[in-house]
């Protein structure tokens, strides 16, 4: 039975190791770093990776805030959503991984944040993503117009055909020519509008414009009832897919203005990440040091629970995944400290026991009870306080920006961890170094 | 057992000179507030070539920005302006690369709206006050007395005070901005602050309940004597961490770090030396009256 728990203890153990493991460094055989298996056609599949946040990794933070002015309350959420969605399909032409918008109401204020990590051409970024091409169709008009004229001058009547009514543009290529084209597909409303206008049209150009300015002026072969298109000109595929996005993105439901927005360099990431992680190791060394130097062979059990507390801990920052941004990781610091605090806590209690003249082992049981108030005391407090700032309902009056957030969350996790580990674990250790019965 | 109460003026006499000065600083110099809380935009451009600053600011003049601040380390500028929009930002960059003849890799650009800012700090405040009666509520009830809340509050604000007081000073003589991570740093040191006051507390009240007919003073000279080691070594360990975070941690959270074990000192400091008379000094008011 015994040697049954050993076996689990170990398992558990090893399994927080490779978890653990850092996934950029090269070694000799290829360890994996996710689970990916079928259990009664359950899909596991778990990616464990430490996630960066934007401070770390470098990218770009932005806000955008919606001008609601012309939109009905009623249609706000639509707009809202669909705006969301919108600026997503432009993002995910830059290749961003993991992007993440979010609405945000403030009072009576709409914004939009857009965090883009690991993004180098931040300025395209903006541009795209602020841009609002507004796609129009226009027809001749009824009176003639000089033929001199250039054509697309002579489109002046609009149709009443825009980008709101295109449901989805692509790029595609001609079956004969092999030359990308751009094609659309229109909403039920758009599909009517658009039969009637190549009906009236047939032998007559169409123009389409982005922003008033002429794209293509086909002429109409036939009429086009199923409600697709597709424009034809000398497009690179580049080009054609700058234009799907654009044409997208015309269908932006209401304005939005930049009014914040952060970039960071990977480069200055980077180096912020490698020193903090440096120097952070000489710190935790040094406790360490302090620890076993100050308390002896209980110290070195301390330094054990702490070591565990830590892989525990990035178990749990792997696992979620949770964002780590350097706010991120001053609550974790701060977490440390009140790690070992409660050791130093318990372990001051036995002393004090001890120094009372009762045995070792009754010294230790008679230190973790006593000990277990005040720590219990302060790390609800730290909790209550890591809860509030939290914000685990979203309540607008309270912070929503991610720095504090970020924070008040590595503090739980770190708080909570360091409860199981500062007890649990070095009640644990003591026993098998000691063998206290 | 050491009779530490007895030096109570000398602890009331070092928070007063160092709170004291703090709020001096405060009233004469104020804080510098980065772009978080004022608006405006900040740039870190990193060159391939060192250029003269006179070269650089005529370029800036030339393109009409309002500078604020123009800072150089070797090849690093750091530049901070009105808000600055994204256009206005490209074109700049253009000129500085066309005109000076190098190349330039941004290492940071941040452009803030003035209003952000604003509603950050007082969300920040609510949750501060919602985290604060959190503390009063539930110390009342863990210590069942709201002295003990109380005085564990004051000293909260005690540190609150010496925190803000030094980052003014900090501001003016090493140009710290107050910005969110302060913020942060300023929460990590209230919550630190309470935690370190409730171990010491959590002995008084033990001390206080097993001989019942010990006064307060008593117990708490008692509770600070046995507890003494414990607060000095817990202290330790954190100033281990962050005193190599402040030395060898990057430049751009060095502040941040900074205010952290200014907090950490302070906190650790005001549980014996600030809460407890404050509780002593409470309690024997409580008597007296009934």
């Amino acid at each position: 039975m015994k040697i049954f728990k050993s076996i689990f203890i170990a398992l558990i153990f090893l399994g927080l190791i490779w978890v653990d493991l850092p996934e950029n460094v090269k070694t000799k055989y290829k360890i994996p770093n996710k689970i990916d298996f079928n259990v009664y056609g359950l899909n596991v599949k778990k990616d464990f990776t430490t996630k960066l946040g934007l401070d770390l990794k470098g990218g770009s933070s932005l806000i955008f805030e919606a001008d609601i002015s012309k939109v009905k309350r009623e249609d706000l959420n639509d707009a809202l959503n669909s705006a969301r969605d919108v600026i997503e399909r432009r993002i995910n032409f830059f290749g961003v991984t993991e992007p993440q918008i979010q609405t945000v109401k403030t009072g009576n204020k709409y914004r939009l944040s857009v965090d883009l990590p690991g993004i180098n051409n931040y300025e395209e970024a903006i541009k795209l993503i602020g841009q609002t091409a507004q796609l129009t169709f226009k027809e001749l008009p009824d009176e003639k117009i000089a033929t001199t004229t250039p054509i697309f001058l002579q489109l002046t009547r609009d149709t009443g055909l825009s980008g709101v009514h295109v449901l989805k543009s692509t790029v595609e290529f001609d079956s004969q020519t092999g030359k990308p084209q751009v094609g659309l597909k229109f909403n039920k409303k758009g599909a009517d509008l658009f039969a009637a206008i190549t009906q009236r049209n047939i032998g007559k150009p169409v123009g389409i414009f982005i922003d008033n300015m002429p794209l293509t002026t086909p002429t109409v072969q036939t009429e086009i009832l199923d409600g697709s298109a597709v424009i034809t000109g000398n497009f690179t595929t580049d080009e054609a897919k700058k234009l799907t996005i654009s044409i997208n993105s015309g269908a932006l439901p209401l304005p939005i203005r930049l009014v914040e927005q952060k970039n960071i360099g990977p480069t200055l990431g980077a180096i912020e990440v490698r020193k903090s992680v440096y120097a952070g190791t000489i710190g935790l060394i040094m406790v360490l040091l302090f620890m076993i130097i100050y308390y002896g062979r209980l110290g070195f059990i301390a330094s054990l629970a702490l070591l565990i507390y830590g892989l525990i801990s990035l178990f749990i920052f792997k696992a979620i995944p949770l964002v780590l941004t350097l706010p991120g990781v001053a609550g974790f610091i701060l977490s440390i400290g009140m790690a070992v605090d409660s050791n130093i806590l318990i372990f001051e209690r036995i002393k004090e026991e001890q120094r009372k003249g009762k045995a070792f082992d009754i010294a230790v049981r008679l230190g973790f009870g006593r000990a277990i108030d005040a720590i219990k005391d302060a790390n609800v407090t730290t909790l209550t306080v890591a809860f509030i700032l939290f914000n685990p309902l979203n309540w607008e009056f309270l912070p929503q920006f991610g720095m504090v957030r970020g924070f008040a969350l590595t503090l739980a996790i770190g708080v909570a961890t360091s409860l199981f580990t500062g007890v649990v674990i070095t009640k644990r250790l003591i026993n098998m170094f000691y063998k206290v019965r | 057992m050491i009779n530490f109460l007895k030096y109570r003026w000398l602890y009331f006499l070092i928070s007063t000179v160092v709170i004291g000065a703090g709020l001096f600083s405060v009233v004469k110099w104020g804080f510098r507030y980065s772009i978080d809380f004022t608006g405006g935009s900040n740039f870190e451009f990193q060159m391939d070539k060192v250029i003269e600053k006179s070269k650089i600011q005529k370029i800036l003049d030339l393109n009409k920005i309002s500078v604020v601040s123009l800072k150089q380390q070797d090849k690093n500028i750091i530049l901070r302006t009105k808000v600055l929009d994204q256009n206005k930002e490209s074109l700049l960059k253009k000129d500085l690369e066309a005109k000076l003849k190098i190349k330039i890799t941004v290492l940071r650009s941040e452009t803030v709206g003035p209003i952000l800012g604003r509603e950050a700090i007082n969300k920040t405040l609510i949750a501060s006050i919602l985290a604060i009666v959190g503390i009063l509520i539930y110390m009342s009830f863990a210590f069942k007395g709201f002295n003990f809340a109380f005085s564990a509050v004051l000293a909260m604000f005690h540190d609150l005070l010496v925190v803000v007081g030094t980052y003014s000073l900090l501001s003016h003589f090493f140009g710290a901005e107050v910005d969110t991570m302060f913020v942060t740093a300023v929460l990590t040191t209230m919550s630190f602050s309470v935690h370190d006051t409730i171990v010491i507390f959590d002995k008084i009240r033990e001390y206080h309940n097993e001989q019942g007919s010990l006064e307060m003073e008593s117990a708490a000279n008692q509770a600070l004597t046995e507890t003494m080691v414990r607060s000095l070594n817990n202290s330790m360990t954190i100033l281990f961490m962050l005193l190599a975070l402040t030395m060898m941690g990057g430049s751009t959270i060095r502040f941040f770090i900074l205010t952290l074990l200014i907090g950490t000192i302070t906190g650790t400091y005001s549980s014996p030396f600030v809460a407890t008379p404050i509780l002593v000094l409470l309690e024997k008011m409580k008597k007296q009256k009934s």
